[in-house]
């Protein structure tokens, strides 16, 4: 079975309740809409309050390239909009929208029908991705319509859809790829069209038998795009390594998927493709995991975006009594909240309960070279050696070890038996060879 | 939202996996466990008595530096100053002196360990240190080996070879222009070396426990195959090729791998994670190095036994190597 070449761990998957069905999560009474929900400039609102707003409304507007809009979830009217902490712990501006009904905008397809047929051509599906506001859902929130426009002088010559889901404890894209395979399809379809491709290859790893086997049944009803069984390991859902273990191909350090023929997206953004395009449906809401040790019953819940956390939490019967962290996300990459007012948005896939006995580091012990973390490390670094020359603020070394090529998965530090705050340090080294490269590069 | 508060905030990854140092450095000391049985059983009481002097006698060492001269918490559960202690004595004779043992266990924790910053700062190998230390400075009590003697019974297993190692035996009898198929005669068979019917350090002598413990470790992936194999095979290969030049004058492979402490050196001692290599290409790099050494030094060089040193100077080497021995990089790759 294909994987990745080097490094990567094997992280116990905590797949937990896999087979109920997802659940709608009522709508709150008010909603706090994140401005900026994706990689690249902030977006601007465009509401004020005492707007009144319908579920589609476009709510921010952004000029720029690496941009992406955001529409209403709800309907009701704006409150106010104010900085909140978002995931990362940061205040940032959002839109608080009191809800009043479930008002949807006019154009918008509600129908339960699966329209097949792709009437737009390419250039409109790339102005419709664009308009919906579709940005990757595996949690980098990177613009679809982005991807879907490659520089001149590279062209696109496999689709390959991320269904991997290597982070433990998520299972909304093993729920997506069981309920709504043929949409997904569709979504990779429409994705084929505009990209202009004929191969598209849907990565599944091989904890999730039954998603593997209904995808192979719906796929063969599409020309061109196949499923592909994947040996579990960890960060196989990484766009580098997804890529290699599909095609073989290793992009280069520092070049895109696109420079060796490559365009990567997540299962759930095909099926939000499905719905921008077919549906003219705007990215208004998402499957989110509930889940953790502690939680009775673990659940996909199908909820609004500006959801705040404590609801979910409600919805799966409170915030269980010995919890020590929240994260949304999932284990290995996912961020700690501080607060459950924190609200969902396009990049969360889930919130992940931990509790007390589970929420703290171990202690932490001097390195002891065992190279542990370059063994592991799915790059090819010496993460002991990143971490040890930030540590000590030389920099330049941190640039030369290729602190750039980091895609900060994290198995260093799930494998150091030290358990050493390894990539918290190489975090930092590479934030800040960032900057000196951008200052470098501005002279 | 008080109750909120209290939610603990740190870094990805939240999870982690199931290595850590005390599990790494405690296993080290159960595959130490057959190498130290089979000492007791050939040496008695005596050889206990030592490993316990010398662990004990490490720890303390550990205590007092880290407790008196750095303040740090107790680093005595790390297991790290037990298995340098362990070591240490499996790498003497077994009726050294205990005072000897004591200086040794001084300078393999305070010196070779400490002076560098403790727990994985050393750049030599702490118990080889001790080792090499007690050689120079009592080279008549760390050259005279008991024969080894079934427990209890009293009587010793082999009349021919006390007081010398086959090592040391095969040496001066080569200085002598006997020729190597006669000292081969004169020295225990194959099957006794292995099982470790020899005189030797404690724990050098049984070439099946040191293996038995080798297989552990590499089963609890503690270590990798690349040093062992590469050590011993380079040590193998090199000898051999001596020994097809001129079988009178040097000693078989078989004979080199089985005698003196490369086995315990290849498995237990250039295999410490501190003072060896990051890289598989590195590790094998270092294996190589610690073979050729090792013939050169038995077969070239004054002492009859070299382990330690090779092992020692290749320890010297190890941040070149680390420098020169990148990781795969994943582009690049293949």
């Amino acid at each position: 079975m294909k994987t990745f070449n080097i490094g990567g761990v094997h992280p116990h998957d905590n797949k937990l309740n896999t087979e109920a069905p997802v659940k709608e999560l009522p709508i709150p009474q008010q909603v706090c809409v994140m401005v900026s929900q994706h990689l690249g400039a902030p977006s601007q609102p465009i509401v004020k309050k005492g707007d009144k707003v319908k579920v589609g409304t476009v709510l921010t507007q952004n000029d720029a390239f690496l941009g992406a809009v955001v529409h209403s979830p709800v309907s009701g009217t704006v409150n106010k909009i104010a900085d909140i902490p978002d995931a990362s712990n940061y205040p940032k501006p959002a839109i608080f929208i009191d809800v009043e009904g479930d008002e949807w905008e006019e154009s918008i397809d509600r129908s339960p029908e699966i329209k097949r047929e792709i009437e737009l051509d390419a250039p409109a599906i790339i102005q419709k991705v664009k308009d919906m506001g579709i940005v990757g859902m595996g949690g980098a929130c990177f613009p679809t319509h982005v991807k879907l426009m490659p520089p001149k002088d590279a062209k696109a010559e496999f689709l390959l859809l991320n269904g991997v889901e290597c982070e433990p404890y998520l299972t909304c894209d093993y729920r997506l790829m069981l309920d709504h395979a043929e949409e997904i399809m569709i979504g990779a379809s429409i994705l084929m069209k505009a990209l202009d491709v004929k191969q598209a290859i849907v990565g599944i790893e091989a904890n999730k038998p039954k998603a593997i086997e209904h995808m192979s049944e719906v796929a063969k009803s599409f020309p061109g795009i196949s499923v592909q069984a994947l040996k579990m390991k960890y960060p196989q859902g990484a766009e580098k390594q997804l890529i290699k273990a599909l095609t073989g191909r290793a992009v280069p350090s520092g070049k895109l998927p696109i420079n060796v023929g490559c365009v990567v997206d997540n299962v759930a953004t095909c099926y939000a493709v499905y719905q921008a395009v077919q549906k003219n449906m705007p990215l208004v809401q998402r499957t989110v995991t509930v889940t953790g040790p502690s939680i009775k019953e673990p659940t996909n819940f199908l909820a609004r975006f500006g959801t705040p956390v404590s609801a979910f939490l409600e919805a799966v019967g409170g915030i269980p009594q010995d919890t020590g962290k929240v994260i949304s996300g999932g284990p290995m990459m996912g961020k700690s909240i501080m607060s459950a007012e924190a609200t969902s948005v396009k990049g969360m896939s889930g919130i992940l309960v931990l509790p007390e006995s589970e929420a703290h580091r171990n202690n932490v012990y001097p390195c002891i070279r065992c190279g542990k973390c370059v063994d592991a490390c799915p790059m090819g670094l010496e993460p002991y050696l990143i971490a040890a020359s930030t540590a000590a603020k030389n920099f330049e070394q941190t640039e030369k070890a290729r602190v750039m090529d980091c895609i900060e998965c994290g198995c260093c530090q799930f494998t150091c038996p030290s358990n050493r705050s390894l990539l918290d340090n190489v975090k930092l080294g590479k934030a800040t060879v960032g900057k000196i490269i951008r200052a470098r590069n501005a002279k | 939202m008080a109750e909120n508060t209290k939610w603990v905030i740190s870094g990805a990854p939240h999870v982690h996996g199931p290595e850590s140092v005390t599990k790494i450095m405690w296993g080290v000391v159960i595959a130490l466990i057959p190498s130290f049985l089979v000492s007791v059983y050939f040496f008695g009481l005596q050889a206990l008595l030592l490993t316990v002097v010398t662990v004990l006698s490490c720890l303390l060492f550990e205590f007092i530096i880290n407790r008196f001269c750095f303040k740090r918490p107790c680093s005595l559960g790390d297991g790290s100053a037990m298995i340098t202690g362990l070591l240490l004595a499996l790498n003497l004779p077994s009726d050294l002196p205990l005072w000897m043992a004591i200086v040794g266990a001084f300078v393999a924790i305070g010196i070779a360990k400490w002076a560098y910053g403790g727990l994985g700062q050393n750049p030599f190998n702490p118990a080889l240190v001790g080792r090499v230390f007690l050689l120079i400075s009592f080279p008549v009590a760390m050259t005279h080996w008991p024969a080894p003697k079934a427990l209890f019974g009293g009587t010793a297993l082999t009349d021919a070879l006390s007081g010398a190692t086959p090592l040391g035996f095969a040496k001066e009898a080569l200085k002598t222009g006997m020729p190597a198929s006669e000292i081969a005669n004169s020295l225990p068979a194959y099957s006794d070396l292995f099982f470790g019917n020899m005189a030797g350090s404690m724990g050098e002598i049984s070439a099946i426990a040191i293996l038995l413990g080798g297989l552990y470790m590499l089963c609890r992936k503690i270590i990798t195959w690349h040093i062992p194999v590469t050590f011993l095979g380079s040590a193998f290969i090199f000898s051999g090729i001596l020994w097809l030049c001129s079988p009178d004058k040097f000693m078989d492979p078989v004979f080199h791998l089985l005698t003196g402490g490369i086995m315990l050196g290849a498995v237990f001692m250039a295999t410490d994670m501190v003072t060896s290599p990051m890289t598989a290409k590195g590790k094998i790099i270092f294996g190589i190095g610690c073979g050729v050494l090792t013939v050169l030094i038995r077969t070239f060089g004054a002492y009859p036994e070299g382990v330690s040193f090779a092992i020692l100077i290749m320890n010297a080497l190890v941040p070149l190597i680390n420098r020169g021995c990148t990781p795969k990089r994943f582009a690049t790759s293949k």
